[in-house]
């Protein structure tokens, strides 16, 4: 199966990166970054092009673009993994569009075009015949829509919450552990790469909100937008409030929620029992799911990374490629 | 309750060790012994606060025990919940918090820690409110969310459920 890369970043590297080392029977003909492109229907040499890469800054040719590859016939699935804009979704939801418009399934890691138009791009894969597939974009590594859609396929759903946001969960874990104020928790994270210079997203709950409108739109059709999200980030949060919950052995965590019977989506800082299994450490996530056969179902993981992203990219080619077939 | 048990040397601490427990408090002992019934048996009545769902871990232990559990009376559901304020708490009328709560007639501020870290920042508190009833808790919840938006604290609640 032939697969065409959008985005050239940490994140397209890594899936370039496992496709050459495995073997998937994957194929990767097309690479675009923000500056070049290259194109080769019989494949393309992986290490030449992230050797060409790291050396120019550019994957491939100036003169060939990203709509060269999409409105091209070299490839069967478009992973779409450029930066994200969660306003506008753009310029990766008019790529997405136009791929599955031309009969090309889509995998994808950009939460802007998800949580925007999840309804109007699921409707035009299923027109098209072809599929949609965005394991990346909540909770990076863990396996949250594989699980909801096949491995507890046929329950009711009735509650879904947890850690969505490895920067502020490492915030509260310092801050409890070591008991450093939340802004020397905060420069730290900075320090090793854990929070954006602008932190404002993560901190302030909206990379966790954005996921939990995702999540309420495929799990439950609900229509969400992010102004449907009470969201209440990590940046008032004291030090003293986590002492004073750490008296009776609990702490506090960001925790988003989807109840769809209580009308509550939101995102807060909530306290929890320390021995509580999503009381997670570090940059872990963790989410729970209520179900009415399989009871409560948690799953912890690592909710981002070049190759946890990569994990979960793969697992969605791997399973289009189990579906769909080969192709060439 | 009302328990009978043998009318010898420490039997009494053997019927109120089981209460502490299980994380109870002992509200009053009446203690009645009546030489002319001619028994070796006596009754105690016990009246306690135990947490929520506690009450078989109780009775399963007098049973193991060898203590009788003549009679339980009214199980009165003590329910405590805990939320986090953090904002200019003491500035914007403590009392005047904590009064939104007492005076709804079935719930009451049972606790109140704070810490004030510096002055102008923003001082830390955990309340814990004490009802009857969950449902009652959860109303004085809302109380406390509008008063926490009226004041502009930030409140954080416990994880609902399970």
């Amino acid at each position: 199966m032939r697969i065409a890369i959008i985005g050239f970043g940490s994140v397209g590297r890594g899936v370039a990166e496992v496709i050459a080392a495995k073997n998937t029977d994957l194929t990767v003909t097309a690479v675009a970054d923000s500056r070049s492109g290259i194109i080769d229907g019989s494949g393309l040499d992986i290490a030449a092009v992230l050797r060409n890469k790291k050396e120019t800054g550019m994957c491939g040719t100036p003169g060939i673009t990203v709509s060269d590859i999409i409105s091209s016939d070299a490839y069967d699935v478009l992973v779409e993994v450029s930066p994200t804009n969660a306003e506008t979704g753009e310029p990766a939801l008019g790529y997405i569009r136009e791929a599955l418009a031309g009969g090309k399934h889509v995998v994808t890691s950009n939460k802007g075009p998800i949580a925007l138009k999840f309804e109007e791009l699921h409707a035009l894969a299923a027109e098209n015949h072809v599929t949609l597939r965005y394991e990346a974009t909540v909770c990076g590594a863990i396996p949250l829509m594989h699980t909801i859609e096949h491995g507890i396929a046929g329950n009711e759903i009735s509650r879904l919450y947890g850690v969505f946001n490895g920067t502020c969960n490492y915030i509260l874990t310092r801050m409890a552990e070591e008991g450093l104020t939340y802004k020397q928790a905060l420069l730290e994270a900075r320090e090793l790469g854990y929070a954006e210079a602008d932190p404002t997203y993560d901190v302030r709950g909206i990379d966790a909100a954005i996921k939990l409108v995702i999540l309420a739109n495929a799990v439950w059709g609900l229509k969400k937008s992010l102004a449907d999200v009470d969201i209440i980030g990590i940046d008032g949060v004291t030090s003293a409030a986590i002492a004073l919950a750490e008296r009776e052995d609990q702490t506090i965590r960001l925790i988003g929620e989807i109840d769809p019977a209580n009308e509550i989506l939101r995102v807060s800082p909530t306290i929890l029992p320390k021995s509580h299994p999503l009381v997670v450490r570090d940059t872990l996530n963790a989410v729970t799911i209520e179900t009415d056969l399989a009871g409560e179902i948690t799953l912890i993981g690592k909710g981002a990374g070049s190759s946890e992203t990569a994990s979960a990219i793969i697992a969605d080619l791997l399973f289009i490629r189990d579906c769909y077939g080969r192709r060439d | 309750m009302k328990l009978e048990m043998k009318d010898s040397p420490g039997q009494l601490v053997s019927v109120i060790q089981p209460i502490s427990d299980v994380g109870g408090n002992i509200l009053s002992v009446i203690h009645e012994r009546d030489p002319e019934a001619g028994r070796d048996l006596l009754d105690v009545q016990i009246m306690c606060e135990i947490p929520e769902g506690s009450l078989d871990t109780l009775l399963s232990e007098y049973r193991i025990q060898g203590v009788n559990v003549l009679r339980v009376g009214e199980e009165r559901f003590l329910v405590r919940r805990s939320v986090i304020l953090i904002g200019h708490l003491i500035h914007t009328d403590i009392s005047d918090t904590i009064d939104k709560i007492d005076s709804t007639g079935y719930a009451e501020v049972h606790e109140l820690s704070m810490v004030m870290p510096a002055i102008n920042e923003p001082s830390s508190a955990k309340i814990t409110i004490k009802s009857d009833c969950l449902k009652d808790i959860n109303r004085a919840f809302t109380i406390l969310r509008d008063v926490a938006k009226d004041k502009g604290f930030l409140m954080i609640e416990p994880l609902e459920g399970n």
